[in-house]
C-alpha cells in the first residue's frame, strides 16, 4: 500500500496533473477569501469554504480520472494484482494519494487563517470545523472518483462520468422542489451533498454529516475493491 | 514440487479459454508453454499468477493456494505479462525502486537492484524514461521487474516478442542462466525458442494440453523421426524402385532433381527400421552413386502439426 501510495503521489508531479489541480485550488481558494474576508473586512471563512464545493466538483475529477483507469491501459494492473498487495491495500493507496493531494491543496487555510489572526482574531474552532467538513467531501468525492475511474480503461470517460455524477449532485437540491413525490423528495434531499455540506459551513460539527460523508466514502472505496474482485472472477 | 496445476479451467460465458491443465513444475526447471496465438497460453499463466481466478482448478505455488492464500503465494513470483507492465513516465530507476517496494524485498535495496540491471545491461539506463526506451530494452526493464526479489518461480509470457534477432539471442542466454537458479515458465508460439531454451515442454491447443515432454521425447513421438533424405544420381524410377525394395521401406516420394542427374528421394522407413546399410550394398550393386544421405531433421513444428491435427493419435490407435 505504502509502494502505490508514493508513486502515485509523485506521479502527480512527474505529470502536471498535481500542478494544475493546486494551482487551481489555490486560485479559487485565494480569490474567495480576497473577496469574502480582505476585501470586505470579514473574519468569517465559511463562506469562501461553502463556494469551494463547486470547485471540488469539478476539480476532483482531475485528481482521480487517471488513478485507476491508467492501470488498465498501460496494463500495468496485471503488476499491482500480481503484487503481494491486497485489492484493499490497493484501492486505499490510489485513494490515499488523490486525497492527500486533495488535502495538500485545503492546507492553505492554515495559511489563510494565519492570516486573518494576523489582522483580527478570526474563529479558530469555526475554521476547523469548516476544515474538516471540507475534508469529508473531498474524500467522498475523491473515492467516488476513484470508483468510476476503476470502470474504464479511457481517462476522458473516467473524468466525463465523475463529472457526469459531480453535476447531479449539484442538482439534487433544485431537484427536491420539483419533484412531487415525498419519498423521492426526501431521498434526494439525503443524497443531496451540499445540504451535508452546509452544514459545517455553519459553523456546527454534526455527526450525522461526518457518518454521511465517511460512509459514502467507504461504499465508495468497497464498490472499487469490488470492480477489481469481480474482474478477476469474470 | 514448486508448482502444481490441477484441472484448471477457465470459461468466459460460452467459451472456454483453457481446459482441464494439469501439470506440475519441479524447482530448477525451464518449462515451455507452446501454442499458437489464442491457444490459451496467456490466460493460463494469468491464472496461475493470481491475476485472473480460474473457473475450476486449483493452483498451488510451493504448497499455497494462489486463490486462497495469494499474497504468500505471489511473494515466490516474478510475472512478466505479454505486455510488460510499464510505467512510461518513469525512469528505470524509479520504476524497479517501485517494484522492489510493491514486492516487499527484503535484499538489501541498492546491491539488489544494481545485480539485476547488471544481468539486463540496463546500467546504463536507470535515469532514462521508460517512455523514450527502444522496445529491446522496455522488454528488458519487463523482465527486470519479474527478477525482483529473485522469487523461485518466473514466468514469463513471449519474453523475446518483438525484439531484433540480436536481443532474442542476448534475452534466451539470460534466461538459461536464470534457469540454473529458478524455476522458469516461459511461452511462445516460436517452436525453436522453446526447443533451445527448455527442458520441458507443455503444448497447449485450444485449451487443452496435448502433450508434455523433453524436447527429446517430443521429438521420439514424432511420425517423421523416421525419414531419410536419400540423393541418388541416376534414373528415378530406377532409385525409386531401389528404395522401395529395400526391407523397412514404407514409402518413397517421387525423387525431385537437385543436380543435374541427381535425385532427392525421402523416404520413410518402419519404426524402429535402419535401411542404411542395406541401402549402401544395393545403391553399389545396381550402380546408383549414393550423392547425399541424411536424417530429416525432425523439428517441434513437426510434432506440433501433428499433434494439432491429430494425426498423431491416429498413428497411436
Amino acid at each position: 500500500m505504502k509502494a502505490v501510495f508514493l508513486r502515485e503521489l509523485r506521479n502527480y508531479f512527474t505529470t502536471p496533473v498535481g500542478f494544475i489541480y493546486l494551482t487551481v485550488f489555490l486560485f479559487f481558494a485565494g480569490f474567495y477569501f480576497s473577496g469574502y474576508c480582505l476585501l470586505s473586512g470579514s473574519v468569517e471563512l465559511s463562506a469562501v469554504f461553502s463556494n469551494l464545493f463547486l470547485i471540488c466538483i469539478f476539480l476532483i475529477p482531475v485528481l482521480t480520472m487517471r488513478l485507476l483507469s491508467e492501470d488498465r491501459k498501460n496494463k500495468t494492473d496485471q503488476l499491482l494484482l500480481t503484487a503481494p498487495l491486497s485489492l484493499c491495500g490497493l484501492v486505499f493507496g490510489k485513494f490515499g494519494a488523490a486525497l492527500a493531494i486533495f488535502a495538500a491543496g485545503s492546507s492553505v487555510f492554515f495559511l489563510l487563517g494565519a492570516i486573518l489572526s494576523a489582522l483580527s482574531s478570526p474563529d479558530w474552532p469555526t475554521l476547523a470545523g469548516n476544515l474538516v467538513g471540507l475534508l469529508l467531501l473531498g474524500a467522498a468525492l475523491t473515492a467516488m472518483g476513484t470508483f468510476i475511474s476503476s470502470l474504464t480503461e479511457s481517462q476522458v470517460v473516467a473524468a466525463i462520468g465523475s463529472f457526469a455524477i459531480g453535476l447531479f449532485l449539484l442538482i439534487t437540491d433544485a431537484a427536491v422542489s420539483m419533484v412531487a413525490q415525498p419519498v423521492l423528495q426526501e431521498i434526494l434531499r439525503f443524497l443531496s451533498f451540499n445540504r451535508h455540506y452546509s452544514k459545517f459551513t455553519q459553523g456546527i460539527l454534526p455527526l450525522e454529516d461526518v457518518i454521511f460523508f465517511l460512509s459514502t466514502t467507504f461504499l465508495f472505496l468497497f464498490l472499487t475493491v469490488g470492480v477489481f474482485e469481480r474482474r478477476r472472477w469474470k | 514440487m514448486l508448482l502444481e496445476v490441477c484441472g484448471l479451467t477457465k470459461k468466459y460465458g460460452r467459451n472456454t479459454a483453457v481446459e482441464n491443465v494439469t501439470f506440475a513444475v519441479n524447482r530448477g526447471e525451464i518449462l515451455g508453454l507452446l501454442g499458437t496465438n489464442g491457444a490459451g497460453k496467456s490466460t493460463a499463466m494469468n491464472m496461475i499468477t493470481g491475476y485472473l481466478a480460474s473457473t475450476s482448478g486449483q493452483i498451488f505455488i510451493d504448497g499455497q493456494n494462489i486463490l486462497e492464500n495469494p499474497l504468500e503465494a505471489r511473494k515466490k513470483i516474478g510475472y512478466l505479462p505479454e505486455h510488460p507492465p510499464l510505467y512510461p513516465e518513469m525512469s528505470v530507476g524509479e520504476y524497479l525502486r517501485f517494484v522492489y517496494q510493491l514486492k516487499k524485498v527484503s535484499l538489501p535495496r541498492k546491491q539488489h537492484l544494481q545485480e539485476i540491471c547488471g544481468l539486463l545491461g540496463l546500467d546504463q539506463m536507470t535515469d532514462r524514461i521508460i517512455k523514450n526506451l527502444s522496445k529491446g530494452y522496455q522488454q528488458r526493464v519487463g523482465i527486470a521487474q519479474a527478477m525482483i526479489g529473485f522469487p523461485d518461480l518466473i514466468i514469463l509470457d513471449e519474453p523475446t516478442v518483438g525484439l531484433d534477432p540480436k536481443q532474442v539471442v542476448e534475452i534466451r542466454e539470460l534466461i538459461r542462466m536464470l534457469g540454473k537458479k529458478h524455476t522458469v515458465i516461459l511461452s511462445s508460439h516460436i517452436l525453436s525458442e522453446v526447443q533451445a531454451l527448455c527442458s520441458r515442454i507443455l503444448i497447449i491447443h485450444h485449451g487443452k494440453l496435448i502433450a508434455d515432454g523433453s524436447a527429446l521425447e517430443l521429438t521420439n513421438r514424432s511420425p517423421f523421426q523416421q525419414r531419410l533424405k536419400v540423393s541418388l544420381e541416376g534414373d528415378e524410377q530406377k532409385g525409386r524402385q531401389m528404395l522401395l525394395s529395400l526391407k523397412g521401406t514404407t514409402s518413397v516420394a517421387a525423387g525431385i532433381m537437385i543436380e543435374d542427374g541427381v535425385y532427392e528421394y525421402a523416404v520413410e522407413q518402419e519404426p524402429l527400421a535402419d535401411i542404411r546399410l542395406e541401402l549402401f550394398h544395393q545403391a553399389c550393386a545396381q550402380q546408383l552413386p549414393i550423392m547425399g544421405l541424411s536424417r530429416a531433421a525432425t523439428t517441434l513444428e513437426d510434432i506440433f502439426i501433428s499433434l494439432i491435427s491429430g494425426t498423431m493419435e491416429h498413428q497411436e490407435e
